[in-house]
């Protein structure tokens, strides 16, 4: 018989044909629907956004990595969906070196900072959404109107059209009707953030990522569902307009399901436990109409997510599965075993 | 309505290269066959027989010391060596080696029994422990203890007839072959629980032996074959008694505390031929397969038989193997030395070449995307327990409830970061005993 040398480890001597790469282009690959629309409504600039973006995520990816003498993560793809989930949720005419900024933070700040792939607690690019709209309110909250004349606007994005988005003041969040229709709003041709315009596009990609395994239904379900059922009861269409299409316009209406299938779902900063992701897509389902009835923003997506981000450790300790083989008359005995050894420590400590 | 349990995976099954081709005796017995006194749970057996011995098949050469079951030559000949040998366990066990004569002379205590529908269940529960019955799915638990400590605590026989590891068809074989022996063997089970219904639990992957033993079955209403969810763990004990009666067995407790009893498929044939046939346990079916190997087969070899010579039985290695397998993927256990022997509970010799070796990561990451938790049958959060087990926290690996681990495997094979994680639950867990231990 020839030389043959065995390796040996450890069981399982099988692994799943799925590796974090395969994850994480998918999800690039669901974005892609939205990407097109962005581009159709904004013009190229929006692909050139986000080109920039995503080269600069991974250069400071790269980079910080390299100073600090880490091993090179640039394969795993993670930081390219945050540079262009960064460029989604900001509007066209953001100038490139903001971007950048945004870019910066989201990667070395947020992300590294905190460990790297895995370990941040925020997610990056809301993150650095979040610093953006900090530092530079104006061109944050600049939404140009879907046009042909944004084609010309790769370089200087100056001269587009501006107006309201439909959840602005003048619109749904001053309980008027938008001047676009609900399919515009539902196709994308409105104002807004360059990926968040298109709910079919957005729906398109969440379902692919939903069939293909890589997320699961509960939080954006649970999320989307919140806010539908919520904006339904305590609608704030003005007379005369159906509250039942005053509802999908209030969830086709900014970044709620760009939020749904692609922030609140990121692994790094979602819970774990099955009823986590459930309770996390209800958390952010009402924050986000809390923030848009009461708040100061006409929008609540990216805080909402923020906000329940933080509150992801408190949610999986409290919604670890229930013990295998652990009946709900066991648990109760359990607790009525130790309610009765703490009294009896109580009476004890008493007499 | 297909029967489910919480979790699992499915691993692609592999199982193509072997289903079909009926189970052979070898074509050259071997000339050696080194015998583990180590088959089971429990003491390792007391070795009966001295060098210089001749033996017959079937003649005892192992007495239980102890929680055990006694072990039988495979081979006639002479004894040439008691002595410690390398086991597929990675440690050396005490073993018996026997030169074979290639007489095959049978022992004069192995044969058919008569009236055998007049036996007790005492008398059942006896034939069985001297044939040296356990577990022939992998865990190898003494099954007279199993029965006995079971009769009157019972109300549910389940047969595992699951076989969800990939690769492996010896069950499936044996169920097509010798479906007569099968059905044979849960109506022994049956008499020797007193119990008058029983379960046969299969994968419905292999649904021409669900059919089969069904026909066999027929009108009579004993016997309810059931056809399962193809999933993995699906055969895992506690996995298979929640798909079939709904009831979850209790941390740190038996099948038979929820009332359930559960026996092999290879377990019950061999019971069959205990009790009808007379014969003990030293040859079961095992499946020499995966692409490292030129010929993948079913064989029916004798306990003892050298790895090497299996592999010769399959044609040989096919260009350079690069892992040799004790058992399936998920659970079995990789082997450096090809002068390791089958035990009773060896069902597979699985050679893997380099194209079917598991994805490794040089830097593997967690990326917490809690498919572990989604697939883990146990209900854990496996994540979490690498966390904490990587940093050595092992009071917090216990409150994440490690102990209910069975290493099935499902998490690592889920894992799109490449964590070693059941290595790291193993690491853990010994820690934790030891930890145990000392106080």
């Amino acid at each position: 018989m020839e030389e043959y040398k065995l390796s040996v480890a450890s069981s399982p001597h099988a692994s799943s044909p799925v590796g974090t790469k395969n994850l994480m282009r998918d999800v690039l690959i669901a974005l892609i629907p939205a990407m097109a629309m962005g581009i159709w409504v904004f013009g190229p600039r929006a692909l050139t956004t986000t080109l920039v973006s995503v080269i600069f995520c991974e250069i400071f990816e790269w980079g910080y990595c390299k100073l600090m003498h880490k091993p090179n993560p640039c394969g795993d793809l993670s930081a390219a969906i945050t540079g262009v989930l960064l460029v989604f949720v900001c509007p066209v005419t953001l100038p490139y070196w903001t971007i950048v900024i945004g870019d910066f933070f989201a990667i070395v700040v947020v992300k590294q900072l905190f460990g790297g792939l895995g370990t941040n607690f925020l997610n990056p690019a809301l993150a650095g959404r979040a610093f953006l709209m900090l530092c530079y309110p104006v061109p944050m909250t600049t939404w140009v109107l879907p046009g042909k004349e944004h084609w010309a606007s790769v370089v200087s994005a100056a001269d587009a059209t501006t107006g309201a988005t439909p959840l602005a003041v003048d619109f749904m969040k001053g309980g008027v009707t938008p001047d676009a229709s609900l399919a515009d709003m539902f196709i994308g041709n409105i104002g807004g953030c360059v990926g968040e315009v298109s709910a079919i596009a957005l729906l398109i990609g969440g379902i692919y990522l939903i069939a293909k395994g890589v997320i699961r239904i509960r939080i954006p379900a649970a999320y989307i569902l919140t806010v539908a059922v919520l904006t339904l009861i305590f609608s704030r269409a003005p007379e005369g307009v159906n509250v039942f299409t005053w509802m999908l316009r209030e969830i086709f209406a900014g970044g709620l399901f760009l939020g749904a299938f692609f922030m609140a779902t990121d692994y790094v900063t979602s819970p774990n436990t099955p009823k986590g992701e459930v309770i996390f897509g209800i958390g952010a389902g009402l924050l986000v109409v809390f923030i848009r009835y009461f708040g100061g923003y006409p929008e609540g997506v990216c805080y909402s997510i923020l906000i329940m981000n933080i509150c992801v450790w408190l949610i999986d300790k409290a919604t670890l599965p229930k013990r295998f083989g652990v009946t709900a008359e066991m648990r109760k005995a359990e607790k009525e075993k130790a309610k009765a050894a703490k009294k009896a420590a109580k009476e004890g400590a008493e007499a | 309505m297909k029967q489910m349990f919480y979790g699992g995976v499915h691993p692609a099954e592999h199982k193509e290269a072997t289903e079909q081709k009926p189970i052979q005796p070898l074509s050259n017995a071997p000339a050696q066959v080194v015998i583990p006194m180590s088959m089971h749970i429990g003491a390792p057996c007391k070795p009966v027989v001295q060098k210089g011995d001749t033996v017959t098949v079937g003649q005892m050469i192992g007495a239980t010391a102890g929680l055990g079951a006694p072990i039988h030559a495979s081979v006639s000949g002479t004894v040439v060596a008691v002595e410690p040998r390398p086991g597929t366990g990675g440690v050396p066990t005490l073993s018996v080696v026997i030169e074979n004569d290639f007489q095959n002379t049978l022992c004069p205590d192995c044969k058919p029994r008569e009236n055998v529908d007049a036996l007790t269940s005492q008398e059942i529960i006896d034939i069985i422990r001297d044939a040296g019955c356990t577990g022939m799915g992998g865990a190898g638990f003494p099954t007279h203890v199993k029965i006995s400590s079971a009769v009157g605590k019972a109300d549910t026989i389940i047969i595992n007839g699951a076989e969800c590891e990939p690769y492996i068809t010896a069950d499936h074989r044996l169920m097509l072959e010798h479906g007569e022996k099968i059905i044979g063997g849960v109506r022994f089970i049956m008499k020797a629980l007193q119990l008058d219904h029983a379960f046969i639990g299969i994968e419905d992957n292999k649904m021409n032996a669900v059919n089969h033993l069904k026909e066999l079955v027929g009108d009579a209403k004993d016997i309810t074959v059931r056809a399962l969810r193809t999933r993995y763990p699906q055969g895992a004990e506690k996995q298979l008694i929640q798909a079939i009666t709904g009831r979850e067995v209790p941390p740190g407790k038996l099948p038979a505390d929820v009332g359930c009893c559960v026996f092999n498929a290879a377990t019950t044939a061999a019971i069959y031929d205990a009790v009808a046939l007379g014969l003990p346990v030293y040859q079961r079916v095992i499946t020499i397969t995966g692409s490292a190997v030129k010929n993948p087969v079913n064989l029916l070899a004798p306990v003892g038989t050298p790895f090497s010579h299996l592999i010769e039985e399959a044609g040989g290695f096919n260009g350079t193997p690069a892992r040799v397998i004790s058992g399936g993927p998920m659970m079995g256990f990789a082997q450096y030395d090809m002068s390791v022997t089958m035990g009773k509970a060896s069902n597979c010799v699985l050679c893997l070449s380099k194209e079917d070796m598991p994805a490794v990561s040089p830097n593997p990451t967690c990326i917490r995307c809690a498919r572990c938790v989604n697939v883990c049958p146990m209900h854990l959060t496996p994540l979490f327990m690498n966390m904490f087990a990587k940093a050595r926290r092992w009071s917090e690996v216990e409150e994440y409830r490690i102990m209910d681990c069975m290493e099935c495997g499902s998490c690592q094979y889920i894992c799109p970061a490449r964590i070693p994680l059941v290595q790291q639950f193993r690491t853990a867990k010994f820690a934790i005993r030891q930890q145990a231990a000392k106080k």
